[in-house]
């Protein structure tokens, strides 16, 4: 899986002139500081990271370099020259683009007219469909990306919408590419695709500023890494001799152990057995399994394979066709969600701002949201509201809620903490089976760790857990036990003792299921 | 020297003024602005206006208005709106009428069985509307637009055709009598009901977590279903109540018509709407509060009454309101930017 694209562009940039600099950039917004006299230096053929906490400034100091974003101070230098990027507009016709996590891109309209929206060709004063056309074409085919020109966006998948969105970086002469955590929705073989193209860009002296929070992604296409702590500039070290551990003292600024906690599983009985499960859609094709009582059971796979299609289906947030869901030793086949939160099996979904929370509701009633029924927030057919605040104060403090506020909304408050906000509804009232779906998506090491420890912590107390992950170093450390999916279907079931890398991944692509 | 020392002193305390009035900006949202701004500019355009006796006639004017304002807050909440609110008035108006007068004609002593018969056919027809709209907008992910605008056709057209388009008469006039002209207390008796109602769903909205789901449903429909909230049911609810309310009011202005009318209710639908935007209640759903929406309603009716006064045009006057409209709309964009910047 390792590459060494990087180490050759990486050594003959070694001393020539930065492409972008800031010098004290310094960012303000009403009330907050985004960003402290920060420093910062791309050299042409480099992949530069930019690593941080949610909230440490890096999104902040993108938007600078892309010209979305004014600094309130402090200088911006293109190839050594003082530069005021007043839009994005300008950074581009120097050559700086950026991909945001949030596509700019147009669903009804077809790539090609994506590519050059806001720079149409025309003739006398008509659009000039042919020459747009050719000229897309002509981009896909250079960056090798095998899209149709006249395809509409809404019909490409995740992975070609992020192509489109890259390729728009090369409708001008590009020099410096600003990714922000582009591999968030790829599957393993749109990163490689991915990956190959940065390798391809920097061999040509294109810089790269990247943002993620993978240290393999680091790891495989690192140079040098910069590392922000509550928008100032801490460290800017060397990708290859970093260790993982350093990065992460970086990135809090304490001294963090293994971010994985220590769990003894004393597997009880069982608690939900499926058995020939399948979905209308074939999302899920005829899935056996089962999960104990204080165990973690892994769910491994590509995105699509039918690991949250399953739990969803058992949950019945999904329509199944066939098979037979058992919860506790009753049937609950065709249960709706509602009736399986009171019988204490909770599915919390992967992502948390559109299936996940009322983002412009307070934490308190996001918190609360599958507990109304409960008797803790009950006053006979009333809701009550003294018994709805305690709960939901003691939970913001046993998980650190920061800043601890519960009345404001969930939308002011970073990833990390938003995810908080959500996951504190496994414990609002006495759930015996929790699913958790991508837990730790889009959120900083630091509250990663403490999101391990609150789910082992569940586990511990004999709570049934089923982890559904994308992210491998998490199946394998939390999960005693991980079925891993291809193509809606169960590829194997592999206990502890089976559980190492090479086996989950030998069973993500391999043989169809038979 | 000492004149530094006096624009020091006073330059801080009107930051901090400014910077309170923008607090409260936040938290109360554009409504007691406004409020203030219409009682200071009528005051000095009327010296009718600021009496006891014409404040408790705006009162009972916006009360109709108040109610259905009450059920158009809900379906907003829920992220939808309801068009068919002046249709509903309509309906319930002419089959309650229809209703009360032809028992009260089959049994001219039994008054009260009439007037009973009659408001009970006139809401339970009006909610009728609000049922087929709860089916589409629920069951059939009909948008609330096409579904409600629809509904408000087809619940226009058999109110006509029910009428031939003359309006009902023949009704008791112990109805008129009690429920359109009646007080106690020196209250009018629309306004009791008015509070009655209110207050009603005040307990429900915010004491029973049945209230909360309408603000679950309005803030993410997914998340609130994952989180085991019956989403169509309370759709559906959604707009039953919101026509029963709307019902309602269509009985009491019937009672102070004392006919039944098919063409009433036709501003309905953009005072409503108006009353709760301007009351801070979100178009995207899941934002806004009861007692605000009462103070909408109320704010309206000033609106109305402080120009009749002011002997201003009608016409012009829904230039007024509809520049109201907007203004508040764009109010709540710049409180977003505020409440972006606060935080809380």
């Amino acid at each position: 899986m390792n590459t060494s694209l990087h180490h050759d562009a990486g050594a003959q940039a070694q001393d020539a002139r930065p492409l972008i600099e800031t010098r004290a950039v310094t960012k303000d917004y009403p009330g907050v500081r985004a960003l402290d006299g920060v420093d910062f230096e791309l050299r042409p053929g480099e992949v530069h990271v930019l690593f941080g906490e949610n909230g440490a400034g890096k999104s902040t100091l993108i938007s600078i370099l892309a010209g979305a974003n004014q600094p309130s101070s402090g200088t911006i230098k293109v190839r050594g020259e003082d530069t005021h990027l007043g839009s994005v507009h300008e950074a581009r016709e120097l050559g700086i683009s950026a991909v945001f996590q949030e596509f700019s891109l147009i669903p009804q309209m077809t790539v090609a007219e994506n590519l050059f929206l806001g720079a149409e060709h025309a003739r006398y004063g008509l659009l000039d469909k042919k020459r747009l056309r050719r000229e897309a074409e002509t981009i896909l085919d250079e960056l090798g990306f095998h899209i149709a020109p006249d395809q509409t966006v809404d019909h490409l998948t995740r992975a070609e919408q992020q192509m489109v969105e890259i390729a728009k970086a090369f409708r001008d002469e590009l020099s410096v590419l600003i990714l922000d955590e582009p591999t968030a929705s790829l599957t393993n073989h749109e990163t490689d695709q991915l990956f190959k193209l940065i390798g391809e860009l920097t061999a040509r002296g294109v810089g790269i500023v990247y943002i993620t929070h993978r240290m393999a992604e680091i790891r495989r296409i690192g140079d040098r890494i910069t590392v922000l702590r509550d928008g100032h500039y801490i460290d800017t070290v060397d990708a290859n001799t970093t260790s993982e551990d350093e990065l992460v003292r970086l990135m809090t600024g304490r001294m963090v152990g293994a971010i994985f906690p220590q769990i003894s599983f004393k597997p009880g009985e069982e608690v939900l057995r499926v058995e020939g499960l399948t979905t209308p859609d074939d999302a899920v094709r005829d899935v056996s399994l089962n999960v104990r009582a204080g165990e973690i059971v892994g769910f491994a796979g590509l995105v699509g394979s039918g690991k949250s299609e399953t739990m969803q289906a058992c949950f019945g947030a999904r329509p199944a066709s066939a098979g037979q869901v058992t919860y506790k030793g009753e049937a609950i086949n065709g249960a709706s969600p509602g009736a399986n939160i009171r019988r204490g099996f909770l599915y919390l979904p992967a992502d948390r701002r559109t299936e996940g929370l009322m983002m412009m509701r307070s934490v308190r009633e996001n918190m609360s949201l599958a507990a109304l029924d409960a008797k803790q927030v009950r006053n006979g057919p009333f809701l009550s509201r003294a018994g709805e605040v305690a709960m939901v104060s003691e939970l913001a403090d046993r998980l650190n809620l920061s800043p601890n506020r519960v009345e404001r909304a969930v939308d002011h408050f970073s990833g990390g903490n938003q995810q908080k906000a959500m996951l504190a509804r496994s414990l609002t009232r006495d759930f015996d089976l929790i699913v958790f779906d991508e837990p730790t998506v889009g959120v900083d090491v630091g509250t990663r760790a403490s999101i391990y420890e609150f789910i082992a912590g569940l586990a511990g107390q004999g709570v049934a857990v089923v982890l559904i992950s994308s992210d491998l170093p998490e199946i394998l450390h939390m999960s005693n036990r991980a079925y891993v999916f291809y193509r809606g279907a169960v590829q194997a079931e592999l206990p502890a003792s089976e559980l190492t890398e090479e086996n989950v991944l030998s069973h993500f692509f391999e043989r169809e299921a038979a | 020297m000492a004149d530094d020392a006096a624009t020091t002193t006073t330059t801080a305390p009107r930051r901090s003024a400014s910077d309170m009035l923008k607090r409260l900006f936040v938290r109360l949202g554009i409504l007691p602005f406004l409020l203030v701004i219409a009682v200071v500019v009528f005051t000095l355009m009327s010296d009718n206006f600021l009496t006891g006796r014409n404040l408790m006639n705006v009162l009972r004017q916006s009360v109709y208005l108040m109610i259905v304002s009450l059920g158009q807050m809900l379906a907003l909440l829920t992220g939808g709106f309801d068009l068919s609110v002046g249709t509903i008035l309509a309906i319930s108006s002419v089959v309650g009428a229809m209703t009360m007068a032809s028992v009260y004609a089959m049994a001219p002593d039994m008054v009260w069985l009439a007037i009973l018969l009659g408001c009970l056919g006139g809401i339970t027809a009006g909610t009728m509307i609000g049922v087929v709209n709860g089916i589409g907008v629920a069951f059939f992910n009909v948008s609330p637009f096409m579904m409600s605008l629809g509904m408000a056709s087809v619940g226009f057209g058999i109110a006509l055709y029910l009428t031939g388009g003359v309006p009902v008469y023949g009704m008791p006039v112990a109805f008129g009598d009690v429920f359109g002209f009646g007080t106690m207390f020196g209250i009018p008796a629309p306004v009791w009901v008015a509070v009655g109602l209110v207050a009603a769903l005040y307990v429900f909205l915010y004491q029973t977590p049945y209230g909360r789901y309408f603000y679950a449903v309005g803030g993410n429909l997914k998340a609130a279903s994952l989180s085991g909230i019956n989403t169509k049911g309370t759709l559906f609810f959604t707009y039953v109540l919101c026509a029963a309310f709307a019902a309602i009011a269509g009985m009491l202005l019937t009672a102070r018509l004392d006919t039944g009318e098919a063409n009433i209710g036709a501003s309905m639908p953009l005072e409503s709407i108006a009353a709760c935007v301007i009351a801070g209640v979100s178009l995207r759903g899941g934002v806004g509060r009861l007692e605000n929406v009462v103070l909408g309603a109320l704010f309206i009716g000033l609106v109305q009454n402080g120009m009749n006064l002011a002997r201003i045009e009608s016409y012009l006057q829904t230039v007024v309101l509809g520049a109201l409209l907007i203004l508040a709309v764009i109010a709540d964009q710049i409180r977003l930017r505020y409440v972006a910047s606060l935080k809380d």
